[in-house]
């Protein structure tokens, strides 16, 4: 299936450009970049390598919300995962601490989805039992201290390279491919959307909304865990009180930036991952600039406010009917 | 009850266009004392656009309003009903959380000290509604109540609010037979006392049962304006449809094809609760008609057939194997398909592109796994897009900005692309405007010559006699009588529908 | 009651005697917050081992973070009669009522690690903290001591944004370097005390000073960020511990870790240990009567390379950190 361009996308990519150029005026170097040790540096590899986890977040979030739900737990996942890939890196070899770290999310993508798609429990609250009793089960794993690992090959996932790109990067754009191939090469995609749009009509076509639901959570949860991976490697330690914490916010947001309604439908993979990476040049943006950082919170909500302004329909049309009425 | 001559509500001239295309065209409307006035015409017709223009809903284009001989000008249905004109939609329009009291007096609750009076509200709830022989329990949230009882509430509040003219869009449309004499009762009681009522509704039998007068609409234009008895059904007929129905309502002698094997069958199959066990066989080439009253079980056999509704008992076999039919999916699996009734919440995927909604159906039985690659979903969008004639024929557009009638066009090519042994047609025709009624109808015709079996849920009686060669009678949710051959006509059906007397009065011609 | 008065009388009177053979008799209850970071656990690691040493029963109660909980904690304490009441409160007020109790049951009470409300200060024996003020100040000292005229751009982690620790922290460190104005802070951004943060904060005080090259010193609010900071120092290919100097606060095990390696200079401690002092001053006072005063401070122990890191991780790497 072709890779179709949304039509609103360019509201997007003209606010990360924009974020962009407003890095470089505060910090000159900003484009500055240097190859050293077989690895890229520079401000804006930083802003790729920092907002990979929500990127990865980012991925799984999109499916949920475009089925008109959403997904509370992915930080609490990212914590748990994080947590059994640190205590088991020292001891086990990779693909165990892998699987045992991708197959927790999944497992708790698909207990969430078990809650949302067969017993009926509305998506904020089902998926708000393992926010809380996630980050819990973190800390019984690490005990509440800060596991740390030296192990090469889980280290690899925070502080490798490919092809001079930071793996965290290289893993997210592994992950989009990914995901674009799924939702897009198969028909899952236009399922989604159907579901999403109108859950009782598309069950009457005989979509599998039940199954599909439950997927999309696992999926969710899956990309959770990655993220989990990836935040734990960067760190060489589990820190289960602060991993991905309030992140899951930031994937949310992510989402909704890149033009996916929360009542569901319509979504873009694609533009959910410009929208982590429009957070994180903010992010990035406002820690080279050298403002306090009381006014970080401030800045930032300035930023996501005009964001969303400038893409929606309604003052579009508001400016519309002003450039109308101007003679 | 007999209407005087005392113009109560004139309107004149009134226009009305909506982005280039005129609504309302020079509409003349004429409501006296004291008149039970019905206001007809097709979907689109304009009727929806001169009530919400005369209720400063929508701003009028040109036209004046006069409400006793006074100018009025209302521009929001608040300021219309201040002025004395109320409206209750089909729709109620009431909190359905807030009590049956709080309903009625609300933003008017009468206080002592800045505090509402509860047990005083109560008291004169009660008063009013015992005016309209409701006696229930005002201080039960009104969601509790029935869509018949929720109407009457609305009618009280708007009748309290000391209206002159009462608008009535749609009332019946999901009320029973004697609920809807009810509320004829009301009617009368009203105009007795020289409110003025306009009666907007689909059902011809009723108008002729409780209107004194008729106002057509047609394409936005007065289309002719009559007392009841002056104006034959046939005259009426012909004033909303613009010409004859020869095509539409032309007779076919049905064809009795019981010999064929039927494709699918059901024995003492229903749902306790929902639908009373009943027999059916779906044949090749056969169409099956239910009829009955709303809420009779026509739709809720329609939806267990189809596994939308699980059945608790009977068994159902396709092609002579058992099935199980507990889910969409699997009776999708099996060649059915079928369009609901409602075609905005189950139906449509609004939206989605009239495409990806024709494909739906097919990309779901073909599974996630094997995608229709774009061609082959452009090449299927198009094809029913020409066969079915949708327009605009753009397979692109989002289908939520289509006609009700070629949405339903295009949830027919969303089960004809599956290509179905079993099509199953809840009201195709309903809400949808008169030439793509009459298509439906060819479409019909025609999927049934290809050797489609069809089970057609249908209020018009007139359509289901053309087309059905065997029509199954509903009431009170379980199947009456079972016609077939020469036993199919309008008359035989509502004799069967009337039959032992309950109920079927305002329907019966 | 009589019971007790009667012992406490025993006690004053046999004050004479073996001071420890008494205390042997003593039971304390311990209100803990719970275990929401690694110095927490260690906390009630290292008051359980120094009631221990001090020939105490001490009975912990954890209270999830919850308010209530201590409360209830408190009661029950009261109920089963203790000779001592320690509490470490997740807030500083709302603790009037049950203090109250404990003052009319005669049961002294002893503060850790935080203190509450002054409205109630006759309400409680004396509270043992730390002073997060003097600590900055300790690494401020130190920072001074170390580069000595050279002039010095130091870069900031702060905790995060509004917590009295991280202000404190800041302040204490400013009045460190006060009257040197070749030590001075560059750059200054909030790190929230963890180690994601403080490897993303550093990272970017590395592109904004010339990667790196201007930065002579990393002051860190807390050790988990300065062990973020590290891994972001040593990725830019800088060499934290000589090219660039670190100084952070808590003297968690992992930054000894980091200074055994050369690549951290120097902690301040904050001390796990509030309940051993706590301990000595219960003591005192059953025993002799003593009064302590209204604060115990605890030590700000610096540590740096040269008092055998690798040792004091391995005497902290169990305590729970």
């Amino acid at each position: 299936m072709t890779l179709r361009l949304p039509r609103i996308g360019t509201s997007q990519i003209i606010a990360l450009a924009a974020i962009l150029a407003i890095n470089w005026t505060v910090s000159p170097q900003f484009f500055d970049i240097r190859f050293q040790d077989g690895r890229l540096f520079g401000s804006l590899i930083d802003v790729l390598n920092r907002g990979a986890p929500v990127a990865i977040l980012s991925l799984g979030m999109v499916l949920v919300i475009a089925m008109r739900g959403i997904d509370l737990s992915v930080g609490a996942v990212m914590a748990i995962a994080g947590a059994i890939a640190a205590s088991l890196a020292d001891s086990h070899p990779l693909p165990v601490v892998l699987a045992a770290a991708l197959g927790a999310g999944l497992a708790c993508g698909l207990w969430n989805g078990f809650l949302v798609a067969v017993l009926g429990i509305q998506p904020i609250v089902a998926t708000l039992i393992l926010m809380v009793a996630g980050r819990g089960i973190a800390q019984l794993i690490t005990e509440g201290r800060i596991v740390t690992f030296t192990a090469p090959g889980l280290s690899w996932f925070g502080g490798g390279s490919v092809l001079g790109l930071p793996a965290p990067v290289a893993i997210a754009l592994a992950m989009l491919a990914l995901t674009l191939l799924v939702v897009r090469g198969t028909a899952l995609g236009l399922m989604i959307e159907a579901t999403g749009g109108n859950a009782r009509a598309s069950a009457l076509a005989g979509v599998g909304t039940r199954a599909i639901t439950l997927a999309v959570y696992a999926w969710s949860g899956l990309c959770a865990a990655l993220a989990g991976i990836v935040a734990a490697a960067d760190i060489l330690g589990a820190d289960a009180n602060n991993a991905g914490l309030w992140l899951e916010l930031d994937a949310i947001l992510a989402v909704v930036i890149g033009g996916t309604s929360l009542f569901g439908g319509r979504f873009s993979v694609v533009l959910a991952v410009v929208g982590a990476l429009i957070i994180q040049a903010m992010n990035t943006g406002i820690l080279l600039s050298g403002f306090p950082p009381e006014m970080n919170l401030v800045v930032k909500a300035v930023v996501v406010l005009a964001v969303l302004l400038a893409q929606s329909p309604r003052l579009a049309g508001l400016g519309l009917l002003l450039r109308r009425k101007r003679p | 009850m007999t209407p005087n001559d005392t113009h109560l509500l004139e309107l004149r001239g009134f226009t009305k266009s909506f982005a280039g295309f005129p609504a309302l065209n020079g509409v003349d409307f004429t409501l006296r004392a004291g008149e039970i006035h019905a206001l007809l015409g097709e979907n689109g017709a304009g009727k929806s656009t001169l009530i919400k223009t005369m209720t400063g809903v929508v701003a009028r284009d040109a036209g004046t309003l006069t409400l006793a001989g006074e100018a009025i000008a209302p521009r929001s249905a608040e300021e219309a009903t201040r002025a004395g004109i109320a409206t209750v939609y089909q729709e109620v329009n009431l909190v359905p959380n807030l009590s049956v009291a709080q309903n009625l007096f609300l933003g008017r609750q009468p206080t002592r000290f800045g505090l509402v009076r509860e047990r005083e509200m109560r008291r004169r709830a009660r008063e009013l509604l015992a005016g309209f022989n409701l006696d229930i329990d005002v201080a039960a949230p009104l969601e509790s109540y029935s869509v018949a009882v929720q109407h009457m509430v609305a009618i009280a509040r708007a009748i309290d609010l000391s209206a002159r003219v009462l608008i009535l869009d749609e009332p019946t449309a999901s009320l029973d037979a004697h609920e809807v004499e009810n509320l004829f009762a009301v009617m009368r009681a009203l105009a007795a006392r020289g409110i003025g009522i306009v009666f907007v509704t689909h059902f011809l039998d009723q108008v002729y049962a409780v209107c004194d007068r008729i106002t057509v609409l047609r394409n936005g234009r007065l289309a002719g304006s009559a007392t009841t008895a002056e104006l034959p059904r046939l005259e009426l007929v012909r004033l909303m449809l613009g010409r004859e129905l020869s095509e539409a309502t032309a007779t076919r002698a049905p064809v009795d094809r019981a010999e064929a094997a039927p494709v699918a069958a059901f024995t003492g199959f229903g749902k306790a609760g929902y639908v009373a066990p009943f027999d059916l066989a779906l044949r090749p080439g056969h169409v099956v008609g239910l009829a009955g009253l709303l809420g009779s079980g026509r739709t809720e056999t329609a939806r267990l057939v189809f596994g939308a509704e699980r059945a608790d008992c009977g068994t159902a076999t396709v092609a002579g194997a058992p099935v199980g039919l507990a889910a969409p999916r699997e009776a999708l699996a099996l060649g059915f398909g079928y369009c609901p009734e409602e075609r905005k919440t189950e139906g449509i995927v609004a939206e989605l592109t009239v495409r990806e909604n024709i494909v739906l159906a097919l990309q779901a039985r073909r599974g996630v796994l094997k995608p229709l690659s774009r061609r082959e979903q452009d090449e299927i969008a198009r094809r029913f897009i020409r066969l079915l004639d949708i327009r605009p024929p753009d397979p692109e557009r989002p289908i939520g900005l289509l006609s009700g009638g070629n949405q339903q066009k295009a949830l027919l090519a969303r089960w004809l692309a599956t290509d179905p042994r079993v099509l199953i047609l809840d009201e195709p025709t309903r809400g949808i405007d008169v030439g793509a009624h009459a298509e439906i109808i060819r479409l019909i015709r025609a999927l049934c010559a290809e050797g489609m079996a069809l089970l057609v849920v249908s209020s018009e009686l007139e359509e289901i006699v053309t087309y059905a060669d065997e029509v199954i009678v509903l009431r009170d949710r379980a199947h009456v009588a079972r016609l077939t051959g020469e036993a199919i006509t309008v008359p035989g059906i509502l004799a069967a529908i009337a039959d032992e007397g309950a109920g079927a009065a305002p329907r019966a011609a | 009651m009589n019971f007790k008065a009667l012992m406490l009388g025993t006690a004053l009177f046999g004050a004479g005697f073996s001071a420890s053979a008494l205390a042997a008799d003593l039971t304390v209850g311990f209100s803990q917050i719970g275990s929401e970071s690694g110095w927490r656990a260690a906390e009630t690691t290292v008051s359980k081992s120094e009631a221990k040493k001090h020939n105490v029963t001490l009975k912990i109660a954890d209270a999830q973070q919850k308010q209530e909980n201590q409360i209830k904690a408190i009661r029950s304490f009261i109920a089963q009669g203790v000779d001592a009441i320690f509490l470490a409160p997740v807030v500083a007020t709302g603790w009037d009522a049950v203090l109250k109790e404990a003052k009319e049951a005669q049961i002294p009470v002893v503060l850790l690690d935080r203190d509450i409300d002054p409205a109630g200060k006759d309400l409680y024996l004396t509270a043992v903290t730390s002073d997060s003020v003097h600590e900055g100040a300790v690494a401020g000292q130190w920072l001074v001591k170390t580069v000595g005229t050279k002039p010095c751009n130091v870069v900031e982690l702060q905790g995060t944004v509004g917590a009295s620790v991280a202000t404190n922290r800041k302040k204490g460190f400013e009045e460190g370097i006060a009257g040197h104005p070749n030590v001075k802070i560059v750059r200054s951004q909030t790190g929230d005390f963890t180690r994601a943060k403080g490897k993303e904060v550093m990272e970017s005080f590395i592109k904004a000073e010339g990667g790196g090259k201007n930065i002579c010193a990393v002051y860190a609010h807390n050790d988990d960020m300065m062990v973020g900071a590290i891994q972001a120092m040593k990725e830019a290919g800088l060499k934290p511990g000589t090219e660039i100097l670190t100084v952070s606060i808590d003297a968690v095990p992992d930054i000894f870790k980091a200074m055994a390696a050369g690549e951290a200079n120097a902690t301040v401690e904050l001390t796990p240990n509030m309940a051993g002092p706590a301990l000595d001053a219960v003591i005192a006072y059953k025993t002799k009567g003593t009064v302590p005063p209204k604060w115990i401070q605890t030590e700000s122990k610096l540590y740096t390379q040269a008092d055998n890191p690798k040792a004091v991780y391995e005497s902290k790497k169990d305590l729970g950190y």
